[in-house]
């Protein structure tokens, strides 16, 4: 079964591979690309039943014995990102098929894609915190070239932005990783949550605040989050849409993943702190796509918004919390992806972004305008669709905790959320159309399919969660006793296991 | 030795970072190069100094014979410098981009060139 | 750069730096070396070429684009790291291939030096990239 666990960073490499050779073949290269997306979702599927059966998996690559080698883990929180991951990159994957210009796909839009999956599944299977930045890395590289792959002026006027904020941030984790390492002498995960709390707990957690810096930008958390909104409505639809659905939520698993498993020595300190990012990020988000007009920037302070729930969640650290928590998550990946991705049709016929120049949609294409009403409410979290459990959870757990600021500022960010929602439903499908055009042509099949599997997907996670329900849960459980993800990878004697044992190899080196 | 070090990383992190807030992306570049070599030196700072001998273990034996020079520093620090590397020819390849279209390297005319410039509204 | 001494010596210094990189990689398994250092001088000699004779002249001596090496260097990595799941081991782990030689000598191949080729490429095919978009401004 250990070979599972690798496989989906090993597909999409594979198939970067093949199609970094193949560059010129225009029909393969598209073929290739979405046949292995779509292998990887059934190989995540896999996954994830294999660690519902039998608990927490974990790989020592090459052999070398953890905490010494380079450990793979899935427990239920990474194999649900994996699922999700592969899901929304075959909604993507098949969007652009139609939404990519052969250009984009001459230089080299296939492979990066696969490439950027390599990252952001590596990054949610690895337990160990070097490697974790270099999968960040990998993600981070191809995302700066998908970001600013065709040059126009505006995408390279956010793709600065972009670029810039990011790097500091991994600057930043770098930094860290490297204290840490001075500090306890060990990068294994599942070793550092071992070690740690014999450590001094001050110095713990002033590394811990780097992480939450670094990571925090990554997040799009308040008040790091000012190049999202500058850089992500930039690239194509296709891009935006998975951009806008993964690549923060890496951050946030970074988050909880460290949050959960390493830093929880003065849980008072660090998680009021992620209490009030998260409470200001949910509030900043929604105020100012209050004042936006281009649904993609409607869209993107959306993503920031509902970042705040995801961190809120974490802060609480409660079973139903963080139980909320990975409910949330993808339930706002499918919901926020599939509203770029209807933004994107909605920009095919009517031939702008721009609130101020549609309309007269829900006449003209009454279908798309269903779609848009599913996510959009699924958003805001209208019963029954997927937002409601995910944002009742979060905001129960909130109530049991007796926080109840939080539970009134996400209520109210809640309203506002359908009040924007709303205006982009007012302008762009139900107003009569004043000041722009209707285009005649028909948006391509293709473009609706994704939309219409994540619409459904939206809807039933809303009329029938207990499965997900029940997976968050035991997501939550593992995030909260650490002592489960430490066997996985230590093995049950833990007690003898540290740095400076004469170790050698399991299996591999010389015979 | 790791005293000296410290500071050492102390000057690069601030002449890195001071170089990071210039308005030019290019002495915001250098300043990103300055930083990432604040950061391995720290990393390789952090792995204690020692005048040891290479971690190589000789030929027959299972084991290094002496006190060797930790390995992991060195192969972390190795990693980031290839992937610092590449995120910072990147970097500059993108402010070379800029540069031709938009006409500026200074941050605070990106936004007016943006709008000034003829594609200001072109949609992907 | 047009530079008589330049041209002259990259001439020579080429076929030198290739053969060092090839050196560098496969003395890399038990002592300093290996495919990224052997990489990145491999990468170095063309850089030379490419300084001394011009952009034009260093893709025709590459014959293939920088990008193939890339994805024929990922590929080769890939496929060491998969040799040890055949044996059903974990992935990356290390197999081996020994052959005896008339006079005492053994040839051993393995998956790790595949895996080093693909680290080599993969330098050379990176760093050629970078610096091939660079030329091109």
């Amino acid at each position: 079964m250990s070979a599972l666990v690798v496989l989906p960073v090993v597909v999409p490499l594979l198939a970067a591979a093949v199609l970094l050779l193949f560059r010129g073949q225009r029909e393969f290269q598209r073929v290739l690309a979405t046949g292995a997306t779509a292998l990887l979702l059934v190989v995540s599927a896999v996954l994830l039943a294999q660690v519902s059966a039998q608990g927490i998996l974990a790989v020592q690559l090459g052999g070398w014995q953890a905490p010494f080698g380079i450990t793979f883990v899935a427990d239920h929180l990474s194999a649900i990102m994996v699922l999700i991951t592969a899901v929304m990159a075959l909604a993507s994957a098949v969007y652009a098929l139609v939404d990519i210009d052969p250009e984009r796909e001459a230089s080299g839009f296939h492979p990066l894609f696969q490439v950027l999956l390599v990252g952001i599944n590596g990054a949610f299977l690895t337990g160990d915190l070097f490697n974790l930045f270099v999968w960040f890395e990998v993600m981070l590289i191809a995302s700066f070239v998908l970001l600013t792959l065709g040059s126009s002026r505006a995408q390279l006027e956010g793709g600065i932005k972009y670029v810039s904020v990011n790097l500091v941030a991994s600057m930043l984790f770098l930094t860290a990783i490297g204290l840490l390492y001075g500090f306890t002498g060990t990068l294994n995960m599942a070793d550092l949550a071992v070690v740690l709390p014999e450590h001094d707990a001050g110095l713990v957690t002033t590394i811990a605040m780097l992480f939450m810096v670094a990571f925090g930008i990554k997040a799009a958390v308040f008040p790091l989050f000012f190049w999202l909104p500058a850089s992500y409505h930039t690239p194509p639809i296709a891009i935006s849409a998975f951009f806008a659905g993964m690549l923060t939520k890496v951050g946030v698993y970074a988050l909880i993943r460290t949050f959960t498993l390493l830093f929880v020595a003065d849980v008072g300190y660090t998680h009021t702190i992620l209490l009030w990012i998260g409470g200001l990020t949910m509030v900043t988000g929604v105020l100012t796509a209050a004042a936006q007009n281009d649904i993609r920037k409607i869209l993107s302070f959306h993503i920031v918004s509902q970042i705040g729930y995801l961190i809120v969640a974490l802060a609480l650290y409660t079973p139903l919390a963080l139980a909320g928590a990975v409910f949330y998550l993808v339930h706002v990946i499918i919901a926020k992806a599939n509203l770029f991705l209807i933004a994107g049709i909605t920009r095919r016929l009517s031939g702008s972004f721009d609130l101020r120049h549609i309309g007269g949609l829900f006449q003209h294409a009454p279908f798309l305008s269903v779609l848009f009403l599913i996510s959009a409410l699924g958003l805001a979290g209208i019963p029954p669709l997927s937002g409601f459990w995910a944002k009742l959870l979060v905001i129960a757990a909130a109530l049991e905790a007796a926080q109840w600021w939080v539970t009134g500022v996400a209520l109210a960010v809640g309203l506002l959320t359908l009040f924007s929602m709303t205006k982009i439903w007012q302008y762009a499908f139900w107003s009569p159309l004043t000041n722009g055009v209707v285009l005649a042509q028909r948006p391509s099949r293709l473009l609706y399919a994704p939309t219409i599997a994540l619409a459904l997907l939206i809807l039933l996670l809303g009329l029938w969660s207990e499965p997900l329900i029940a997976l968050s849960d035991a997501a939550a459980a593992e995030l909260l006793d650490p002592s489960r993800y430490v066997q996985a990878v230590l093995g049950p004697a833990t007690s003898d296991v540290g740095l400076g044992a004469g170790h050698a190899p399991v299996a591999g080196g010389r015979p | 030795m790791e005293v000296p070090f410290a500071f050492l990383v102390g000057v690069l992190f601030a002449s890195g970072l001071y170089l990071m807030m210039q308005r030019n992306l290019l002495r915001f570049v250098f300043g990103l190069l300055l930083l990432s070599g604040a950061v391995n030196v720290l990393i390789f700072t952090a792995g204690r100094l020692s005048r040891g001998v290479p971690p190589i273990i000789p030929e027959g034996l299972a084991a290094p014979a002496g006190p060797v020079a930790n390995a992991l520093p060195q192969a972390v620090v190795l990693t980031a410098i290839v992937i610092g590397f590449g995120l910072i020819v990147f970097t500059l390849v993108l402010v070379l981009r800029v540069y031709e279209r938009l006409g500026t390297v200074m941050t605070e005319e990106l936004g007016p060139a943006l709008v000034r410039s003829p594609d200001a509204r072109e949609e992907p | 750069m047009n530079s008589l001494i330049l041209r002259t010596t990259t001439q020579l210094m080429i076929t030198i730096l290739l053969l060092f990189s090839v050196f560098l990689l496969l003395r890399g398994h038990d002592l300093p070396g290996g495919g990224f250092i052997g990489g990145l001088v491999a990468a170095a000699a063309v850089a030379l070429y490419l300084i001394a004779f011009g952009a034009d002249a260093a893709t025709l001596l590459l014959r293939v684009r920088p990008r193939a090496l890339l994805g024929a260097g990922l590929l080769a990595g890939v496929l060491a790291g998969l040799m040890g799941m055949v044996t059903a081991e974990p992935f990356l782990t290390g197999q081996w291939l020994i052959f005896d030689l008339p006079g005492n000598a053994e040839v051993k191949l393995s998956s790790v030096l595949l895996f080093d080729v693909g680290v080599y490429l993969v330098v050379v095919g990176a760093v050629l990239t970078m610096l091939f978009a660079l030329e091109q401004g």
